[in-house]
């Protein structure tokens, strides 16, 4: 990355020049984009001089792992030591390709996968649709169907052994394996791109089965998903690492503080045999944002729900990260939530403010549930607030949300589930419609925060870096337009409402990157906290302004 | 000689619809996929459709009867197939050679299913022959014949010469792609030619077209240059049409699949469904992933079990 301190320079922005067959070139990084080439944000953020300098990645980090993308690393690929396991790792790349085709080992998505595979045709109208190619300035990299015709020519060539003047050329080398791997963690698995698709291949499934073969023939993945996520999940109950013991104490702090915020008593029930829903959260919540589970019970419990959480393993950690790079590590986590709520013969699951934890239980798992374990519906809590709100158990004082909000769609909860109308009726019961304002796409057509698939927890080197500048640049802008009437003051605070904990880190995040608060006053939350916010029974003041 | 045109005709046709029936029965069979639908999904009933909503919106989805739509289905797909709605949308300066050429596609299809009409009609009410039913066909049949040659070579010249000079496209174009578009302009090119020169009211075209229908092999009145590019044109239109489904411009089965199996495919699986009736099975299937954390190579091991398994947990105790 030396030369993004440089902008224009030349070199740099020849070097976003790239072909489909420098993925396997020996020519050290592809792209090295500068700042200069990345389009300026609204006011205050409009100076691209004034944003912070791009870090290159260290020395040190460059010896050990495998860095020719484009000067981050999200995989941390250890380099091989020798001729011999390059050649290695590159089979068993191909051997997990060949797996990813035959029906025993992926029905799971083989239908969707051979339409991606075939019938692309190349005409390039899903890149004007991401964000991360948008934002880089239109680095050829980052181009959507990039890395999926680089899967496609080396599927026809080395896999089906068709001709290279039928599908383009195309050489496979560990370095052509190591990049598309780690090109693979260049996409938010968003699938904006799929919804323009003429044809209806889908970029971000073909960008998942990449991930896929790494980690489930060559045992190469983020170690943020794994090892200290979906791992750890399955290992002590939680990927915060948090076991059963941690989780009750940290609930009945919770308790005390949500009390003594709102002036109602709230006490979370554990494991109630027979409840009908079972709460599921994401227990980042717990540990991160322990004003929304506190707001969630507040309002279970004014509304009168019969409700538990459970405290059995990973049941009370909604996050299944499997949904991003493992079908065998989402099938496990997505048994283990479902054994839980049969356990305690609950009549549904709720499942709290997160988008990914929303889609792989109530959709993505649906099909893996024989019967005995489909009678457990999955619902999201979207629809269980929009009907207490509907309910008028609870009071609310619009008034009490008296500054500007925005609400940013997860893509989980809608592209790809639906749930867009819920979430609006709620804001319009809390908050005064002349303070709401749309972002623009928003709903079906919204932007990813930049957070998605894993991103959002996915912290080393750089790679933050990377994320602010590329995957998240588009949301800021997004936020920034949509509170472009406002005086972009910290005494104007302005409200960010993000229903998905994932997004929620992210937005924090590029807040925090562009000191967005202290320079602008925009603050971040999710609904729950909101409504609470506006809960004419509680004391008032809910959602606390200081950044933390 | 005049027999080979017709066999050529023939084969072409056998093996267009052979690879075509073949690619549906392939995706047909592929086993029951996970869900992976996209918003908006066009069947969604309530009027959720407009703005990419779902039944999941609503409270406890599962105790309501589902409302779907099949007109909102066709709503969406009609105008797909026909005027490329999601590229004119998303990719306006592609739609405006895309379009041309599969619109002319369409008016050729129509064409010739027109002149078998014709050809049928002929043979069963030869009465009707001169009617006014027959003067429609025949102006119909002409303005699609022409139509669709000259839009099909006006888009195919377009996406040419798009594909050569956006450095977006050339980049991901193989010599195959080139050769298909020069394939479709030069198969065209020649039967345009052919009638224009030759065939202006698309007699000899249209009795081709009708001996093809009963296999009555007759020769057509032409000789010398006529004859020739007569021959040339079905040779070269007979290859196009097979050649298409063996390439990947069979995408319009796939994206039949592409919509309707996956970003439509969002039928929930409750007790007594069809979907949780195939999971046994789908389950019970060995899994062959060699990773350690499923470690299935060869080893007899089922989806079943290493999804009920948790080596973390057994390492942990
Ligand atoms: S994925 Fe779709 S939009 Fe993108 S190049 Fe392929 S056919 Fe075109
Ligand atoms: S980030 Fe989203 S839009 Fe971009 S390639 Fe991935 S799925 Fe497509």
């Amino acid at each position: 990355m030396s030369d993004q301190g440089h902008p224009g320079d030349r070199r740099a922005e020849l070097k976003q020049l790239v072909e489909l067959t420098d993925i396997s070139a020996d020519c050290g990084p592809l792209a090295d984009i500068p700042l200069s080439q990345q389009i300026p944000l609204p006011p205050p953020f409009d100076k691209l001089e004034d944003e912070p300098q791009p870090t290159p990645l260290t020395d040190a980090a460059k010896e050990k792992y495998e860095c020719e993308l484009d000067g981050t690393i999200a995989v941390n690929i250890p380099k091989p030591e020798s001729k011999e396991e390059e050649e290695r790792l590159v089979k068993s790349f191909l051997s997990g390709m060949k797996k990813l085709f035959e029906e025993e080992n992926n029905w799971i998505f083989l239908k969707p996968l051979v339409i991606s595979a075939e019938h692309c045709a190349k005409c390039q109208t899903c890149s004007d649709s991401c964000h991360i190619y948008e934002e880089s300035g239109g680095a050829e990299l980052y181009r959507p169907s990039y890395r999926s015709e680089i899967f496609r020519r080396i599927y026809h060539k080395y896999i089906k052994g068709e001709s290279e003047w039928v599908h383009g050329e195309i050489d496979l080398n560990w370095k052509a394996v190591a990049r598309l791997i780690e090109l693979s963690y260049r996409c938010n698995l968003c699938r904006r791109c799929a919804q323009t698709c003429p044809i209806g291949v889908d970029n971000a499934l073909l960008a998942r089965e990449i991930r896929k073969v790494a980690s489930q023939e060559m045992n190469i993945q983020v170690k943020e998903l794994h090892e200290a996520g979906s791992v750890l999940q399955q290992k002590v109950g939680s990927s915060t690492g948090m076991n059963d013991l941690v989780l009750k104490d940290n609930m009945e702090f919770i308790d005390e503080d949500t009390e003594e915020k709102t002036g109602i008593k709230v006490e979370t029930p554990f494991d109630v045999e027979g409840a009908d829903i079972l709460l599921i959260h994401n227990a980042g919540e717990i540990m991160a944002w322990p004003e929304n589970p506190g707001a969630f019970h507040t309002l279970f419990n004014a509304a009168g729900l019969s409700w538990t959480l459970s405290s059995d393993l990973a049941a009370y950690d909604g996050i299944n990260y499997g949904v991003w790079y493992d079908d065998v590590q989402f099938a496990r986590t997505a048994m283990l939530h479902m054994q839980a709520a049969k356990k305690l013969g609950v009549k549904k699951i709720v499942l709290g403010e997160c988008g990914h934890a929303h889609k792989a239980l109530t959709v993505i798992a649906d099909r893996i549930l024989a019967e005995g374990l489909n009678d457990i519906p999955r619902e999201s809590c979207m629809t269980v607030l929009l009907d207490i709100v509907r309910s008028g158990k609870i009071k609310f004082d619009k008034s009490r949300n008296d500054f500007p909000v925005t609400l940013h769609d997860p893509c989980n909860m809608t592209r790809l589930m639906g749930i867009i109308q819920p979430q609006r009726e709620i804001i319009e019961a809390i908050v005064p419609a002349e303070r709401f304002r749309e972002m623009a796409p928003h709903g079906v057509e919204n932007y990813c925060c930049g957070g998605g698939s894993g991103f959002a927890i996915m912290s080393g080197h750089n790679f933050s870096e990377w994320r602010h500048r590329f995957s998240g640049r588009r949301k800021f802008r997004q936020i920034l337009e949509a509170f472009g009437d406002e005086e972009m003051t910290k005494e104007n605070p302005k409200y960010v409402c993000a229903p998905c904990s994932n997004c929620k880190g992210q937005i924090r995040d590029i807040i925090s990157h562009y000191d967005a608060w202290e320079k602008a006053g925009i603050h971040y939350g999710g609904l729950v906290e909101l409504m609470v916010n506006a809960m004419v029974d509680a004391k008032p003041d809910f959602i606390d302004w200081e950044w933390h | 000689m005049h027999v080979i045109p017709y066999l050529v005709a023939y084969a072409a046709l056998l093996v267009f619809a052979a690879a075509v029936v073949g690619r549906f029965i392939m995706f047909s069979k592929m086993p029951q996929h996970l869900r992976w639908e996209l918003y908006p999904v066009a069947h969604e009933g309530g009027g959720k459709a407009v703005y990419g909503g779902s039944f999941m919106e609503d409270f406890e989805w599962w105790k309501k009867p589902r409302e779907t739509s099949v007109a909102g289905e066709l709503k969406v797909m009609i105008p797909e197939i026909l005027f490329l709605v999601a590229l004119k949308e998303h990719n306006r300066k592609m739609w405006t050679k895309s379009f041309p050429f599969h619109f002319g596609l369409y008016m050729l299809t129509a064409c010739t299913v027109l002149m078998v009409l014709s050809g049928l009609l002929r043979t069963f009410w030869p009465d009707l022959e001169g009617g006014a039913l027959f003067k429609v066909l025949h102006w119909v049949v002409l303005v699609c014949g022409f139509g669709g040659m000259i839009l099909g070579i006006f888009g195919a010249i377009g996406l040419l010469i798009k594909r050569l000079t956006d450095r977006g496209l050339k980049s991901f174009t193989s010599p195959a792609d080139i050769f298909n578009l020069v394939f479709f302009i030069v198969a065209f090119g020649f039967s345009l030619l052919y009638v224009v020169l030759f065939d202006r009211d698309f007699t000899t075209v249209a009795s081709f077209v009708g001996n093809l229908m009963i296999a009555k092999f007759s020769a057509l009145p032409m000789a010398g240059n006529p004859g020739l590019v007569y021959a040339v044109s079905v040779v070269l239109l007979s290859l196009l049409l097979a050649y298409i489904p063996l390439t990947h411009m069979s995408h319009f089965v796939g994206k039949y699949f592409a919509y309707h199996a996956v970003r439509w495919g969002d039928e929930p699986n409750l007790p007594g469904s069809k979907h949780s009736k195939n999971v046994p099975d789908l389950l019970n299937q060995n899994i062959g992933w060699s990773a350690p954390h499923i470690a299935g190579d060869g080893k007899g091991k089922t989806w079943a079990e290493a999804a009920t398994e948790n080596p973390a947990r057994e390492e942990e105790k």
